[in-house]
């Protein structure tokens, strides 16, 4: 009997201006090899199905344990970590695919960049009066820092704009990472006295209105996010803050 | 006028020097390999200690310090040791006040955990992704100031080498734009190396991808000086995986997780039986050499392999997923099994390095401009580090270091030559050009796999002088076909492999220290263990090795180690400390 081997058929590109291509890469099987692992295993001896030599295929990984959100890629046509997609579970061609809404720097690396800017626009901080001693923080009720801790676990990886169909090239959605960080600032007591900064940010252009429902994130989010929970406190938010301002004039 | 700094390394340490110089209104560049928000800190999974002493057990910073320089077996300099624990209350409350959401007592105050090493509950956490939390809340302040003009960043740019001035001060470094291999030289007036554990040396770790300690070790062969590298923590506890052995943190056994094996066909809970006053709470070197005794000399290992249990299945699993989550959940996406069912199987892992760049108690470098901090320097863990004292010290020594450097910047300022900036650029440019010109026959990934196996299998956990000389032998070897490297990707944008060569090199120059300094030490303390010295040997290695390079391989002195506040004593963890101290009560009544 043949020695199982996994495929990989990866889209490369040499650098943002080039044309994509595609190539395959057969590698032996392990139970506890995952997509990193293989594209290591690629570098080692960087050489295609048909066997041409080629380069080592570029990618973007630190953490391996699914935490820095680096590895973010489209596989098998879902996007989700590479680092955790384990070799076991993957049956036939497996396809690799840089993520599309994000530009390619090259192969399986993007730049998310604009992520980190949106949390710059959205004032995505708690504004302390200074970092020296000034005693213990406000206490917290148990229960609400287990919910809110459940967004301060967002690692910026893109999933979920990858799969928002409001997020695309026409659009300047900002997506749904930003409003769950703008959500997580408001809960905690100093956050919540500088939320209006925040929803400002968000009534503009690209902000929460564009938001369409169609609830694709919350799927995708490798978190389990309550995405949808944060757009629709948000979206509240907004609507009181619209109000307010409206008879403040 | 504000001075200029320059800050590498974007993780808790280079993200506290950067907050603390920003809040001075000082400017900072700041760069990283990787965008800030991902680097290795993220990975710190348990918590961070401070002895906050809410569960009325008597807790202080004193206790946090004999803990510490106890644990460290009594090879940390102890004055900056008693300053970082004096400061850890509040640093846990400043993180606190910047909205991580640590876990919370029923009163809605910060709730502490158990770590090894302590009897005391210290550790403050945020789920099981307490280096994480921390790090996204030091992100989100330098953006602030990022926001308002005072840091710029520098994200996918790597730091070369500094730039040293004719009088031998850092006025800056030189680096290169991931991307586009554009290659630059940036003044400042000093610069902090803040670039994390070289765990990458030891191929798989429980280490991110960037730790390859390059940054440091380009230092080292600017004149740096390296101290203590060849202690080298191994984590007790680590699942073994083909790109990387991932940790599952000590706050599992925090938690009530014991560590077995079958004897006679049943359980034995070995650590709790050898260690009886500390159990499965032991420190990590303890509990990693009763792990190697148990699976290599007793040939206890479960299913023959090198391989014990982890095992909390008897712990009440919703508590525990509300507490350790994040550790539980990587263990069922990487192995497939629910831990809180069938217990963990698990084999330690190269950890951290308790070594690195030798700084002063301002954690200036004997460059004089040169600053480090965090994981790279070697100050406050002395022979081995206890859980939860890193990202302490991460955040102590960026504090430090900002205001040493904020000092240092007004008293030395440049007179704006760029002479020496623009000997550094040719000298890296010219190394670049020897690279892209490799057209032998080895690869620098498969080289990268034989050193990696190397330093784990003979400069870990067992050390024999024999092996420690055959070591370096081989790294000379490894170095020599390191030149007969052929480079598969010629390309001049995000060429990834070109990178990974220079960091290969710097792998290898920085092997050597850590090779040659557990040679030099003949003594077993702490994480490093000679079974042909088993004893702790304070008259001729209470001394810090200090390791300065040259063209013929390191040179080595050594240091006193300042032990003025707690007088060394023997380490035991079968006992409580108190049966290990001189009795001071008795003396004073
Ligand atoms: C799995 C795991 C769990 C841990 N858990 C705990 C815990 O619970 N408690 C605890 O106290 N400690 C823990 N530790 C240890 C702790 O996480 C690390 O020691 C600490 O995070 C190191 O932080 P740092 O700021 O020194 O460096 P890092 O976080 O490693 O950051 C290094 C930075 O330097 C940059 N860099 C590196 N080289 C260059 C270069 N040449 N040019 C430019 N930039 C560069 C990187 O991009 C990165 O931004 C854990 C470690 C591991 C591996
Ligand atoms: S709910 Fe739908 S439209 Fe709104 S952010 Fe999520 S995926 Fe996008
Ligand atoms: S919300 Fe979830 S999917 Fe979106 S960036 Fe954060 S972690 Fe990723
Ligand atoms: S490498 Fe960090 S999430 Fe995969």
């Amino acid at each position: 009997m043949a020695e199982r081997t996994t495929v990989l058929r990866i889209k490369r590109q040499e650098n943002p201006r080039s044309a994509t291509y595609w190539e395959e890469f057969e590698i032996p099987y392990k139970a506890n090899h995952n997509i990193i692992s293989m594209l290591m295993e690629i570098r080692r001896n960087p050489v295609t199905r048909e066997g041409k030599r080629t380069t080592a295929v570029v990618f973007d990984a630190n953490c391996l344990e699914e935490v820095c959100g680096s590895c973010t890629m489209v596989i098998n046509g879902r996007v989700r970590q590479a680092c955790s997609q384990l070799a076991e579970g993957l049956n036939g061609t497996v396809t690799v695919e840089p993520m599309s809404k994000f530009p390619v720097v090259r192969d399986l690396w993007v730049d998310r960049s604009k992520m980190f800017d949106y949390l710059k626009k959205a004032h995505s901080w708690i504004p302390i009066d200074g970092t020296y001693d000034l005693g213990p923080g406000p206490r917290v009720n148990p229960q609400e820092q287990q919910f809110a801790y459940l967004f301060s676990r967002c690692m910026t990886c893109g999933c979920c704009l990858e799969a928002c169909p409001q997020v695309n090239d026409h659009s300047k959605f900002m997506g749904p990472a930003i409003i769950g960080q703008v959500y997580l600032m408001g809960q905690h007591p100093t956050g919540a006295m500088h939320q209006d900064e925040r929803l400002q940010a968000l009534m503009g252009e690209g902000g929460i209105a564009d938001c369409g429902n169609a609830q694709n994130c919350v799927e995708v989010c490798p978190k389990s996010i309550p995405l949808t929970t944060a757009i629709g406190d948000v979206g509240g938010q907004v609507s009181r803050k619209w109000l307010r301002d409206l008879f403040a004039k | 006028m504000p001075g200029h700094h320059i800050i590498i390394g974007g993780g808790l340490a280079g993200l506290t020097t950067a907050m603390k110089l920003a809040e001075e209104g000082e400017h900072v560049d700041l760069f990283s390999i990787v965008p800030v928000k991902r680097s290795h800190s993220v990975c710190a999974q348990g918590g961070i200690n401070g002895a906050v002493n809410t569960k009325g057990e008597g807790d202080s910073p004193m206790i946090h310090f004999d803990d510490s320089i106890y644990g460290g077996d009594f090879l940390a300099h102890q004055p900056p040791v008693l300053g970082m624990c004096e400061a850890a209350p509040s640093i846990i409350y400043l993180f606190d006040r910047m909205g991580v959401m640590f876990n919370r007592t029923p009163e809605g105050l910060l709730d502490f955990r158990r770590f090894g090493g302590t009897k005391h509950h210290r550790t403050a956490f945020a789920g099981a992704t307490t280096g994480q939390q921390l790090l996204y809340a030091l992100d989100e302040q330098v953006r602030r100031y990022e926001a308002a003009g005072l840091v710029r960043k520098f994200e996918g740019w790597e730091m070369l080498g500094v730039v040293p001035d004719e009088a031998g001060d850092c006025r800056g470094v030189v680096a290169i734009d991931t991307r586009s291999l554009e290659l630059r030289a940036f003044p400042g007036d000093t610069v902090m190396i803040a670039t994390g554990g070289p765990g990458l040396i030891f191929g798989r770790s429980t280490q991110s991808l960037v730790n390859t300690g390059s940054a440091a070790s380009a230092c080292y062969q600017q004149g740096a000086t390296y101290a203590n590298g060849e202690f080298i923590q191994v984590h007790p506890t680590a699942v073994p995986g083909e790109d990387k052995n991932r940790l599952i943190s000590e706050s599992i056994r925090g938690e009530g997780g014991r560590v077995w094996t079958y004897k006679e066909g049943k359980p034995w809970y070995f650590l709790e039986e050898m260690y009886p006053a500390y159990g499965n709470l032991v420190p990590r070197d303890i509990a990693t050499r009763a792990i190697h005794k148990v699976v290599f000399e007793m040939k206890l290992g479960v299913d023959g392999q090198p391989l014990v249990f982890l095992d909390v299945s008897h712990l009440d699993p919703v508590l525990l997923r509300q507490r350790v989550e994040g550790v539980l959940e990587i263990y069922e996406k990487f192995v497939g099994q629910d831990p809180t069912k069938v217990p963990m199987k698990i084999f330690p892992a190269m950890h951290y390095s308790m070594g690195g760049l030798w700084v002063d108690y301002s954690q200036q470098t004997n460059i004089p401009g040169l600053f480090a901090a965090g994981e790279c320097e070697f100050q406050y863990h002395g022979a081995n580090r206890l859980g939860a004292n890193s990202l302490l010290s991460c955040v102590y020594g960026g504090d430090v270091g900002a205001k040493a450097m904020t000092a240092f910047a007004k008293s030395h300022k440049s007179d704006g030559s760029t002479r020496a900036h623009d000997l550094e650029v040719t000298r890296h440019r010219e190394d670049f050009d020897r690279i892209f010109k490799m057209d032998g026959k080895e690869n620098a990934f498969a080289i990268w796999r034989e050193l990696g196996e190397l330093m784990t299998e003979n400069v870990t956990v067992v050390r024999y002088n024999d092996k420690l000389k055959a070591t370096d032998a081989k790294l000379l070897e490894l170095k020599d076909r390191w030149g007969k490297i052929g480079l598969n990707d010629k390309g001049k944008w995000a060429n990834q492999e070109a990178l990974f060569v220079r960091h290969l090199w710097n792998m290898l120059e920085l092997a050597r220290p850590i090779t040659l300094g557990a040679l030099n030490r003949n003594e077993s303390r702490g994480a490093h263990y000679k079974p042909e010295f088993p004893e702790r040997d304070d008259e001729n290695f209470m001394k810090t090795t200090l390791a300065t390079w040259s063209s013929d391989g390191p040179r080595f002195g050594w240091e006193p180690v300042d032990v003025s506040l707690i007088k060394p004593r023997a380490r035991r963890y079968d006992v409580d400390k108190s049966a290990t101290a001189a009795k001071p009560a008795e003396k004073a009544a």
